[in-house]
């Protein structure tokens, strides 16, 4: 019996498996980071991280439906560039595949925190283009596609390792911004982050969370995800990260067959614990053989036409 | 799931503290908590004080948020999320109590629960002056034996609540210490049961957003309070660098405990 390989080669980073901890879960201090690893995940990608200290926003910051989705508007809480490093040196220093994420207001604090971030030793970047509830960040900066192309060129010219840009659901064209990101050079792209959502309580007649916006993830974003990451696949060169949704390995597969090279995992964190990792892992070669694939890296793109995937490096 | 109850009873416990009843008829058990939800201001862990459907919390004014619950009048609508969490097991034994000021307010249902399966409870409770002991009469009405020990030596002995522990540990036998309250309390039991091999359990309080396990925010060495907590045995804890230390504020910034 074969049992499909399941490692995978992402801008350069070779990962054991193609399960990346989403940026915001678990991602606060590098021994979480470490857990993360050590459950099973192929690589982790650290809480997206700002110019300075901040406490995101009041509680509640979480509305958690069933099972099939979450609301959250945390409001980007991170201890900062300053402080941050010493807690990716944690994770780095247990071998963990490591990728920061960053976030600011415009292309220059963009690179500026871009370059404090790579000098941690990071294996990669990933820009959040895309947080649906912080004002003047995330998917304010990252709505506009000349933005995103100059935000994604002015960290590319100031790092050395690869630019991830995450970019947002909540546009017309998300295509435009993946091609807008590959123009300015984005080693690859991850899609999707939060859609923007809203959950109102029916006694208290006002907004459950204390921001009022959030951005909606879980299963009940899969097919949305999917979506889009099937329309970057038919539209740039560069790899594409899949995020939305993803409980079981047939939920990555479907990510995969969409286009996706490599998978972000984050609520099912909340809902399976941590976890999830372990179980993703054991079963994707498992669901793989089954469904005749020899390896992830031949379920990527396997649901194109196949004109659809000639000629490209992903 | 969410619901909105409206408070149903408010208590004067002591001049800092108030409880908080409403009627919520999900299980919980003693150790759990849940998140309190004031509309308009914040939402907090509170662990419960009372644990059967008419549940409540004890709340100390700490806070701006926590200064704010003292004013909810009864019919207020609160919001509670939970219970989350791990607890206390009240199977029968010889169990030690020590609270620290509002740390008795986890303590107490497990108490009442373990004198209800036949343990036996020494309650020993610390505050800073006699009007701020909390619980004593609600423990000594369920069975409990007291010792109490006030800063200003208005009730009991004058000093710490870990005098007293030092005393009944080297004069009576114990199965396990149940402790909640500041840190550095926590450290001084734990390290007086070492020497005796009493196992000691602690209930830890940090700063929570999610209470799922999902956002780091109550990430304690390699533990989310949340989930893995708040209740944990001595032994997982005690040497982790940050217990007693250090705790994370709402950025994530690692602060003075």
């Amino acid at each position: 019996m074969t049992v499909a390989a399941v490692e995978v080669e992402l801008a350069g980073i070779r990962l054991r498996n193609p399960f990346l901890l989403a940026s915001g879960i678990w991602g606060e201090s590098g021994e979480s980071l470490k857990g993360a690893f050590d459950a099973g995940a192929g690589g982790v990608i650290t809480k997206s991280i700002g110019a300075e200290p901040r406490d995101g926003y009041p509680n509640p910051t979480i509305e958690a439906y069933d099972t099939w989705g979450m609301l959250n508007a945390m409001g980007l809480p991170n201890p900062g560039i300053e402080e941050y490093p010493r807690e990716i040196a944690v994770a780095l220093s247990a071998g963990v595949p490591t990728i920061g994420s960053v976030f600011a207001g415009d292309a220059d604090s963009f690179a500026d925190v871009a370059k404090r971030m790579a000098a941690t030793g990071v294996l990669a970047l990933e820009l959040n283009l895309s947080c649906p509830h912080a004002k003047g960040l995330g998917s304010e900066v990252g709505s506009d596609p000349a933005e995103v192309e100059r935000v994604v060129r002015a960290v590319v010219c100031a790092v050395s390792v690869p630019v991830i840009a995450k970019i947002t659901p909540n546009t017309a064209d998300p295509v435009a911004l993946g091609l807008a990101a590959e123009r300015g050079g984005a080693a690859a792209i991850s899609a999707i982050n939060t859609l923007r959502a809203l959950a109102i309580d029916l006694t208290l007649r006002r907004p459950v969370l204390a921001h009022g916006l959030g951005g909606l993830s879980g299963a009940a974003i899969k097919p949305v995800g999917v979506a889009i990451v099937w329309q970057l696949y038919e539209a740039l060169r560069i790899p594409i990260v899949g995020v939305g949704g993803i409980r079981t390995a047939d939920d990555a597969i479907e990510y995969a067959l969409a286009g996706a090279r490599a998978v972000e995992v984050g609520t099912a964190v909340a809902f399976g614990g941590i976890g999830v990792f372990g179980r993703l892992a054991s079963e994707l070669p498992l669901r793989l053989d089954a469904l005749g694939f020899s390896s992830w890296a031949a379920a990527v793109g396997a649901a194109h036409p196949r004109s659809a995937s000639a000629g490209r490096t992903a | 799931m969410r619901t909105v109850v409206p408070v149903v009873e408010r208590v004067v416990e002591t001049p800092s503290t108030i409880t908080l009843r409403f009627d919520d008829p999900r299980t919980a058990r003693p150790g759990q908590f849940v998140m309190l939800w004031i509309p308009g201001d914040d939402e907090l862990p509170m662990s419960l004080a009372y644990v059967g459907a008419r549940k409540g919390v004890t709340v100390k004014a700490m806070g701006s948020t926590s200064r704010h619950i003292l004013d909810i009048p009864v019919g207020a609508p609160v919001g509670i999320r939970g219970p989350y969490g791990t607890s206390f097991d009240v199977s029968p034994g010889r169990i030690l109590l020590v609270g620290g000021g509002s740390g008795t307010a986890v303590l107490a249902p497990a108490a009442e629960a373990a004198l209800a399966n036949g343990s036996t409870v020494t309650a020993a409770l610390g505050a800073t002056t006699r009007a701020e002991l909390l619980f004593e009469q609600r423990l000594r009405s369920a069975g409990a034996s007291i010792a109490i020990a006030t800063d200003d030596g208005s009730a009991g002995e004058r000093g710490y609540v870990t005098k007293l522990v030092e005393g009944l540990l080297a004069e009576n036998e114990f199965d396990v210490v149940w402790t909640c309250g500041p840190e550095v309390m926590m450290q001084k039991v734990i390290a007086a049961a070492r020497p005796k091999h009493v196992e000691v359990v602690c209930s830890v309080e940090r700063h929570m957003k999610c209470a799922l396990g999902m956002c780091d925010a109550c990430s304690l060495g390699p533990y989310h309070v949340c989930v893995d907590g708040p209740v944990f045995p001595a032994d997982r804890i005690a040497s982790l660098p940050e217990f007693g230390r250090s705790k994370r504020a709402p950025s994530g910034r690692s602060v003075p405990a």
